[in-house]
C-alpha cells in the first residue's frame, strides 16, 4: 500500500523512518481512541516527568530545523525568549499557503493529536502561558479535526488546568484565518491574531521572540515543527539525529507537484535525500511525466530562485541549497519539464506574490505589479527589448546588489549565494521578482523570443489592458 | 554641603565627564554625536543630512513602510540596508545615506511611487509645497519608465463633510491613518483591500467625522487629501503667510495663516512643542471662513429706524456720549464693562484701562458666566507639559475634546503613550472616560461628595500619593452654578498637597483678559452680577466687548432682561451678534487674522498673533476703540501702535514682567506669565445642593465643539455640523418617560418649558438629562437659572 484515500496526496513507498507520518495509514489515526492507542500523549507524559529546561535541552540537542520556511532550529528560538517578561505565547502557524505547499494540511488533518502534544510539550519546555492554533481559513476539514481533537483533548485533561495532574496548565485556543498568503509571515500572523489587518511589522524591532503577540514574548511555531516533537521525546534525542545528517536531523515533508510522473506528499530523510532521489526515486515521483527532459524546478516554495538539472544532486540541506543559490524554504518543489512556457510559468508565479501583496511597502506593492504587468505584455507578445533589462531594474528596486541565482554550466554562469538584500518589510516583495530573476537569468532566449515573434507594433499603441484597480 | 549630597555629585577634575546618553556615529563620513536611542533619520538630520521620507512624521510612531529613507548603515558587520526611520543609532554606526547602494534605493522607491502616481501636479492643491514633487526633484531618477496604464480610480470622494479623498494621488503612507487612530483616536479610515488595489477608505457609511480631520490633510505627503474650505482656492506660491496663535479656545494652538489678494484661505498647525506638537481641531483650523463672513463692516448707530451705519467719529461721539451719560445718571458704577476674552492681550489691557483708570467703574469681567471664578487662577498653576509629565491627572471640568481640543490631544497622548493616569469626575461620560483609569460620573451638585469618595479609595489614594497631580479645573456644567465645582476642587487640593492646577477655561484668550485686569475691582460684580444689575435697572450704561451675553451667558432669561433693562448700550463686535442687535451704538472690530498682537493661554503661555489681511470694513482693533474712547472721556491712554500696550503690559502688569517683545521675538514657543499675585485666592465654598424630586431630573448642559456660535455659524464649511438640540435620557429614562427615542417631549424647568427630540444615550447618567448648549434652532438657556445651585427638569410626553 503507498497512498490511502483518506490521506489522499500523501504517499508512503519505501521503508523510511517516519517520525510525523506514523499514523496516516491509519484510517482513524485523528481519534483520541487511535491515538492513544498507537503512543500518544506518551511523549507529554515523558516531557512531564522532566523539567522544563531538560526538555527545552532535548529539543536543542536535535536541532529541529523549523519547517515553516526560514528553518531556524526550535530550540534555539525558544532561547531568544528575555528571561524575565511574562506571559508568553505560543503560537501555532497552520495559514500554509506557500505555492506548492500542502504538507501541514495533512498533518492536521491526520493526526491533529499530534500537533497538539507538541504544543504541550513546547508550552511546558519554554514556559508558555497560553497556545494560539492559527489554521488557514481554507482548510475547514483541518479545522474541524483539529477543533475535534482539541474538545477530546481537553476532555482527557491534556489540555487546561493541571494537566495530566501535574500543576502545568496552558490553553489552546482556535484561529481561523480569513485568506491572506501574507499572514502566514509570522508577524502578520500575529498582526491577524490581535484583530488587526495581517500586515507583516518591522523586524527590529518587532523579533517576535522579543515583542510579539499583544507585545509580550511569543514562540511562531510551523505544524509541522511541533508535530515532531512527540515522537522526539518518546524516542529520544540520539534517536533523532541518527536520522538524517548533523546540520539537517530527522525528517521532513516534502510536496511535489508538477511534471513527475506521481506528485505527492512525501516524509523524506533530511539532509541526506537528493533533489534526483525524489524526482526519479522509485520509492518517490518516479521521473518526469511522459519520458519527458527536465528543464527546471522550483527547490522551496514559489518563493525559491530556480534550478535545473546541473543541481539534482544537491541534497536536502540549506546551507548546500544556499550556496547553490535558493532554499528549501517550505519543502515544496515544483518541478517544470521542457514543455514549459517559461515567461509564463514566471509569470503565474509573479501574479501571485504580486496579488497577495500586503500594500505597504512601496517596492512590493509598487514593483510587483509592474513587474507583473510587464511580464505579461512580454508573455502575451506585446514586449519591447528593452523590457527585459526593465525588469531587472525594478526588481532591483526590489532586491538591491546581486540577487541569488543557480549556475549553469552551459551559461557559463556561477551560482549566487544567498541571501540576497531588500528594500522591503518582508519577503513577500522578493518573492515577486525571485521567479522574474530565475527565469531571465537562465532562459534569457524565451523571454527574446517572445519579443521577436510577436507583432512588432510600438509600444505607444499597445493596448494597455484596461484593467481598473479592483478587477484582481 | 552633606556628604551624602557630595557622593552623588560627579567628580569635577577637568577630565569631561563622558556623557552616558552620547552615541558616536558618522553619517557620510562625518563625525557626529547622536543620543542614545535616536533614530537614525533624526540624527542625521542633525548632523546636517536630509534622508528623504514619505510616513515618517516627527509626532508619530515610525512605521518604516514608504521604505524612502532607506540608507546603508554599518555597526561592525559590514553596510546593510537600514531604514532610517525605524533603527536607532548603535555605537560608531557609519551611516551612508548617498553611496551608490543608498541612491540606487531611493531612486528605486521613487520611481515605484511614481509608477502609478497621475502627476496631475498642475491642478493639485499640493503643487508647489508636495514632498513627493520635491523629492523626485532631490532623490528622485529623472524620468518614469512606466508606460503601463496606471491605476484609476473615481476622482476625490468626500470622506467627510470637509476632507476628499483622491485615491490616485495617495501613496499609502500612513499618516493619515495612523493620525486618525493613534494621535485622534477616531480610527475611521484605515487601509482596505491589497496589493496594488490597496487604498484607504472609511467603514461603510461612516465618514470620517472627526474634531481633527483637518490635520490628515496637513500632514498628507501628496495632494490626496484635501479640505473643503481650501480646496482649488489657490497656488501655494501665492500665497502669503505669518505665523500666529489660534484663539479660538485657550489652548492657543501655534498656526500659520495664510492668505493670497488680502483674504484669508487657510490655517496650518505650527509644532509648538510645548503646545499643540503641530495639530489643530478643526474649529480652530477651518473657523477662519468667519473672518470673512457677515462681518460688521462700519459703524452703527441706533435711529428711529433702527441701526443705521455711520461714521467713525460720529460713531465714537456717541458712544462717550452714552458712557458720560450713564456715569452722570448714577455715577461710575452704573457703567458694566464684559468682555475681552476672545481678543488680544492689548485690546483686553487697553480696554481694562478704560474700564478701570477712566469710566473708574468696578464691574469689569473677560467671563460669561460659564466658567469658574478668576480665584481660580491663584491656584498653583500646571502648564500642559506639566499635566502630561504627571502622574495622575485629575479632571474635574468641561469635556476637553469638546472645548479644549488640542489639549484633550496632549492628554490622550500623555494616557497612551506616557502611562499617565486619569482620574475623571464628570455628570455625563466624557471623551476621555474611555481613557480614564477611574471615572466617577455625578449628579450635578455631587461631584464634592465623589471627590471625597475618591480621596477616601485606598487604591486612588495611593495612585495621588505615587507622583504629581494635575488637578484639569473648569466648569462642567453650565446648569449649575459653580459653587460645587469649586467646593470639589478646594476639597482635592486639600486632600492631595502638592496638587497643580490646569484652568480649563475655554474662550481664547480668557485668561490673558482676566490677567491683565479685566476683572472687577473690589466690589465690582462678575457677569452674572452685571447682567442681574442690568435686569433691575440698576445699569446705566452696559458696554459689550465682543461679548454675547445672550448666546454664551447660560441663563438666557436674564441675559435678555439684562439687555432690556440696561439703559444704554455699546457694543464693540466682529459680527452683528443676537446681543450686539440690542445695542445703542455697534463699533466693528478687528478680527483674527486682522490684528497683531499677543494672546495667553489657558496655562499663561503668552505668544503673537499675527495680522495677515486688512480689518474688514473700516473695523479697528478693540485696543484702538478703547484708546478712541478715552481720548474722547478727556484721557490719553498714551497708545499709540499695538506695540505700545504689549511694552505697557510688561511694564504694568504682575506677572507679565518677562513678557517684553524682545522675549517673544525670541521664542518661538511664546513666554509663560505668572498669574498676578492680585489675583485673590477663592475663600473656602460650601455649597448646599438641594435635594432632587424623583420625578425630576438633573438637567446637565455642556458644549458641543460645534455650536451656534460666532465662529461656527459664520464658516459654511462647519455650520452645518452642528448637531442640534435634543435632550439625552439613560435609556430606562426614555422608557419611563413612555416614548420611544426620537419623539418630542416637553422639558420645563421653573423658568420655562421646551419642546425637543429626546434621545436614548447610555452615556448619560439616570435621573438626569443632558442638553448640548447654544445649539441651532435651540433655547436650552430658557431653562437655566444661573441663581440656582442646580437645575431640576420635568420631562413629559406631549
Ligand atoms: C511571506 C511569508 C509567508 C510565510 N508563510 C508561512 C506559512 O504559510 N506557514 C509557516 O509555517 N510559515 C510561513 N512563513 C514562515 C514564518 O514567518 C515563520 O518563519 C515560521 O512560521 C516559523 O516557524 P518554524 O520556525 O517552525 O518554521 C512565511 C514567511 C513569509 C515571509
Ligand atoms: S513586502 Fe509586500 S507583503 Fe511584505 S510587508 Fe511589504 S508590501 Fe507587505
Ligand atoms: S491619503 Fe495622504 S496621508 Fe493618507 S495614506 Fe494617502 S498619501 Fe498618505
Ligand atoms: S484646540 Fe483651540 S486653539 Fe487649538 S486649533 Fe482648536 S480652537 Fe484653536
Ligand atoms: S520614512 Fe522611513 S520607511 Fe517611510
Amino acid at each position: 500500500m503507498s497512498s490511502y484515500p483518506w490521506a489522499a496526496g500523501y504517499i508512503d513507498d519505501g521503508d523510511r523512518p517516519k517520525i510525523v507520518t506514523s499514523r496516516f495509514h491509519l484510517e482513524d489515526g485523528y481519534t483520541l481512541e487511535r491515538y492513544q492507542a498507537t503512543g500518544g500523549y506518551d511523549g507529554l507524559r515523558r516531557a512531564l516527568a522532566k523539567s522544563p529546561a531538560e526538555v527545552h535541552d532535548e529539543v536543542r540537542g536535535a536541532t529541529i530545523l523549523g519547517r515553516g520556511g526560514a528553518g531556524f532550529p526550535a530550540g534555539t528560538k525558544w532561547g531568544l525568549m528575555p528571561a524575565d517578561k511574562y506571559p508568553r505565547y505560543l503560537v501555532v502557524n497552520g495559514d500554509e499557503s506557500e505555492p506548492g505547499t500542502y504538507k501541514d494540511r495533512l498533518l492536521m488533518e491526520r493526526d491533529p493529536h499530534q500537533l497538539i502534544e507538541g504544543c504541550l510539550i513546547a508550552a511546558y519546555a519554554a514556559g508558555l502561558a497560553q497556545v494560539f492554533l492559527y489554521i488557514r481559513g481554507e482548510m475547514p476539514l483541518a479545522h474541524e479535526r483539529v477543533g475535534q481533537a482539541l474538545n477530546e483533548a481537553y476532555a482527557a485533561g491534556y489540555v487546561g488546568t493541571n494537566i495530566l495532574g501535574t500543576d502545568f496548565s496552558v490553553d489552546i485556543v482556535l484561529h481561523w484565518g480569513a485568506g491572506a498568503y501574507v499572514v502566514g509571515e509570522e508577524t502578520a500572523l500575529i498582526e491577524s491574531l490581535e484583530g488587526k489587518r495581517g500586515e507583516p511589522r518591522l523586524k527590529p524591532p518587532f523579533f517576535p521572540a522579543a515583542i510579539g503577540l499583544y507585545g509580550q514574548p511569543t514562540i511562531v511555531n510551523n505544524v509541522e515543527t511541533l508535530s515532531n516533537l512527540p515522537w522526539l521525546l518518546v524516542n529520544g534525542m540520539e534517536a533523532y539525529t541518527a536520522i538524517g545528517t548533523q546540520t539537517s536531523p530527522g525528517t521532513r515533508m516534502v510536496a511535489v507537484s508538477g511534471h513527475v510522473n506521481r506528485p505527492g506528499v512525501y516524509e523524506i530523510v533530511n539532509g541526506t535525500t537528493t533533489f534526483r532521489d525524489l524526482l526519479y526515486g522509485d520509492e518517490f515521483c518516479q521521473g518526469i511525466r511522459n519520458g519527458n527532459e527536465l528543464k527546471a524546478f522550483v527547490p522551496g516554495g514559489g518563493s525559491a530562485p530556480w534550478f535545473t538539472p546541473e543541481q539534482l544532486d544537491l541534497p536536502f540541506e540549506g546551507r548546500l541549497v544556499g550556496a547553490a543559490g535558493s532554499m528549501l524554504g517550505s519543502g515544496a518543489i515544483m518541478v517544470m519539464d521542457h514543455t514549459t512556457d517559461i515567461p509564463a510559468a514566471a509569470l503565474t508565479l509573479t501574479h501571485f506574490y504580486a496579488a497577495e501583496s500586503c500594500g505597504q511597502c512601496t517596492p512590493c506593492r509598487e514593483g510587483g505589479t509592474w513587474l507583473e504587468r510587464v511580464l505579461s505584455r512580454i508573455v502575451d507578445g506585446n514586449g519591447t527589448p528593452a523590457d527585459l533589462d526593465q525588469l531587472l531594474e525594478i526588481g532591483e528596486s526590489i532586491c538591491p546588489g546581486a540577487f541569488p541565482h543557480a549556475s549553469s554550466s552551459a551559461l557559463g554562469l556561477e551560482a549566487t549565494p544567498f541571501p540576497y538584500k531588500m528594500t522591503t518589510i518582508c519577503f513577500v516583495g522578493p518573492s515577486a521578482y525571485a521567479p522574474v530573476h530565475s527565469a531571465l537569468t537562465l532562459f534569457r532566449s524565451e523571454f527574446e523570443a517572445k519579443i521577436t515573434r510577436r507583432n512588432s507594433i510600438p509600444v505607444t499603441a499597445v493596448h494597455a489592458t484596461p484593467e481598473t484597480a479592483g478587477a484582481h | 554641603m552633606t556628604a551624602t549630597e557630595n557622593a552623588g555629585t560627579p567628580p569635577t577634575d577637568d577630565a569631561p565627564v563622558p556623557d552616558p546618553n552620547a552615541v558616536q556615529i558618522t553619517v557620510n563620513g562625518v563625525a557626529h554625536t547622536a543620543r542614545k536611542g535616536q533614530l537614525v533619520i533624526e540624527a542625521a538630520a542633525d548632523a546636517g543630512v536630509y534622508i528623504p521620507r514619505f510616513c515618517y512624521h516627527e509626532r508619530m510612531t515610525p512605521v518604516g513602510k514608504c521604505r524612502m529613507c532607506l540608507v546603508e548603515a554599518d555597526s561592525g558587520r559590514g553596510p546593510a540596508v537600514t531604514v532610517s526611520c525605524m533603527v536607532p543609532v548603535m555605537p560608531d554606526m557609519k551611516v551612508e545615506t548617498e553611496s551608490p547602494m543608498a541612491k540606487r534605493m531611493q531612486e528605486g522607491v521613487l520611481e515605484l511611487l511614481l509608477a502609478n502616481h497621475p502627476l496631475d501636479c498642475p491642478v493639485c492643491d499640493k503643487g508647489g509645497e508636495c514632498p513627493l514633487q520635491d523629492q523626485t526633484m532631490t532623490h528622485g531618477p529623472g524620468e518614469s519608465r512606466f508606460v503601463e496604464e496606471k491605476r484609476h480610480y473615481e476622482k476625490p470622494i468626500p470622506i467627510s463633510d470637509l476632507v476628499f479623498l483622491d485615491r490616485e494621488r495617495c501613496i499609502l503612507c500612513d499618516r493619515c491613518t495612523r493620525f486618525a487612530d493613534e494621535v485622534a483616536g477616531d480610527a475611521l479610515i484605515h487601509f482596505i483591500s491589497r496589493g496594488n488595489t490597496t487604498q484607504v477608505m472609511t467603514f461603510p457609511d461612516e465618514p470620517f467625522a472627526s474634531y481633527f480631520s483637518g490635520n490628515t490633510v496637513q500632514i498628507c505627503p501628496v495632494g490626496a487629501l484635501t479640505a473643503k474650505p481650501y480646496r482649488f482656492k489657490a497656488r501655494p506660491w501665492d500665497l502669503e503667510e505669518i505665523e500666529s496663535t489660534c484663539t479660538t479656545c485657550a489652548v492657543g494652538c501655534r498656526t500659520v495663516v495664510q492668505s493670497s489678494r488680502d483674504e484669508l484661505l487657510r490655517s496650518q498647525g505650527v509644532d509648538s512643542d510645548p503646545v499643540n506638537w503641530g495639530w489643530m481641531c478643526d474649529k480652530g483650523r477651518f473657523g477662519f471662513e468667519a473672518v470673512r463672513t457677515e462681518r460688521v463692516t462700519e459703524p452703527l448707530v441706533r435711529t428711529a429706524h433702527g441701526l443705521e451705519p455711520t461714521g467713525w467719529n460720529a460713531a465714537l461721539r456717541s458712544a462717550v456720549q452714552l458712557i458720560e451719560d450713564g456715569k452722570l445718571a448714577a455715577g461710575p458704577s452704573a457703567v458694566a464693562v464684559i468682555g475681552g476674552a476672545r481678543g488680544s492681550n492689548e485690546d483686553a489691557f487697553a480696554w481694562a484701562r478704560l474700564a478701570h483708570d477712566v469710566i473708574d467703574t468696578p464691574h469689569v469681567y473677560a467671563q460669561m458666566g460659564d466658567g469658574l471664578p478668576v480665584g481660580m487662577l491663584a491656584m498653583p498653576r500646571a502648564t500642559i507639559d506639566d499635566t502630561a509629565a504627571a502622574s495622575t491627572i485629575v479632571l474635574l471640568g468641561p469635556d476637553l475634546k469638546e472645548e479644549l481640543p488640542v489639549l484633550y490631544l496632549r492628554v490622550r497622548d500623555a494616557v497612551q503613550k506616557r502611562r499617565v493616569r486619569i482620574v475623571e469626575f464628570t455628570p455625563r461620560e466624557s471623551g476621555l472616560t474611555s481613557l480614564a483609569w477611574k471615572s466617577a460620573v455625578y449628579e450635578p451638585g455631587g461631584q464634592v461628595e465623589a471627590v471625597r469618595a475618591a480621596l477616601a479609595d485606598p487604591e486612588i489614594a495611593d495612585q495621588l500619593a505615587a507622583g504629581p497631580v494635575v488637578v484639569i479645573a473648569g466648569r462642567s456644567n453650565l446648569a449649575e452654578s459653580s459653587g460645587a465645582t469649586v467646593q470639589a476642587v478646594q476639597t482635592l487640593l486639600a486632600g492631595v498637597p502638592g496638587a497643580t492646577v490646569l484652568p480649563a477655561f475655554r474662550r481664547g484668550n480668557v485668561v490673558g483678559a482676566l490677567q491683565v485686569g479685566m476683572r472687577p475691582r473690589p466690589g465690582g460684580l462678575d457677569t452674572r452680577g452685571i447682567l442681574q444689575a442690568a435686569a433691575d435697572g440698576k445699569i446705566e450704561c452696559l458696554v459689550l466687548v465682543g461679548a454675547d451675553p445672550l448666546a454664551d451667558f447660560p441663563d438666557t432669561d436674564l441675559a435678555r432682561r439684562a439687555l432690556a433693562g440696561a439703559r444704554r448700550i455699546v457694543s464693540v463686535d466682529t459680527h452683528l451678534s443676537a446681543s450686539a442687535q440690542h445695542a445703542d451704538v455697534v463699533l466693528p472690530a478687528a478680527a483674527f487674522g486682522e490684528k497683531s498682537g499677543t494672546t495667553t493661554n489657558l496655562e499663561g503661555r503668552v505668544t503673537t498673533l499675527g495680522r495677515k489681511v486688512t480689518a474688514a470694513g473700516t473695523s479697528r482693533p478693540d485696543w484702538m476703540i478703547a484708546t478712541a474712547i478715552a481720548r474722547g472721556l478727556g484721557t490719553d491712554l498714551g497708545f499709540r501702535s499695538v506695540d505700545d500696550v504689549t511694552d505697557a503690559i510688561a511694564r504694568m502688569v504682575d506677572g507679565y514682567e518677562g513678557v517684553t517683545r524682545d522675549a517673544l521675538a525670541d521664542s518661538a514657543d511664546g513666554v509663560l506669565s505668572a498669574p498676578p499675585a492680585t489675583i485673590a485666592a477663592i475663600d473656602p465654598v460650601e455649597v448646599e445642593v438641594p435635594v432632587r424630586n424623583s420625578y425630576d431630573y438633573r438637567l446637565v448642559v455642556t458644549r458641543k465643539l460645534y455650536d451656534a456660535g460666532v465662529t461656527v455659524s459664520n464658516s459654511p464649511s462647519l455650520a452645518h455640523l452642528a448637531p442640534g438640540q435634543r435632550v439625552h435620557l439613560h435609556p430606562l429614562d426614555v422608557e419611563r418617560v413612555g416614548v420611544q427615542p426620537g419623539a418630542d417631549v416637553r422639558v420645563s424647568s421653573s423658568r420655562s418649558a421646551a419642546v425637543m427630540r429626546v434621545e436614548a444615550d447610555p452615556t448619560v447618567l439616570r435621573g438626569t438629562a443632558w442638553i448640548a448648549f447654544n445649539q441651532p434652532g435651540g433655547n436650552v438657556g430658557d431653562l437655566i437659572d444661573s441663581t440656582a445651585i442646580v437645575t431640576d427638569v420635568r420631562i413629559e410626553n406631549l
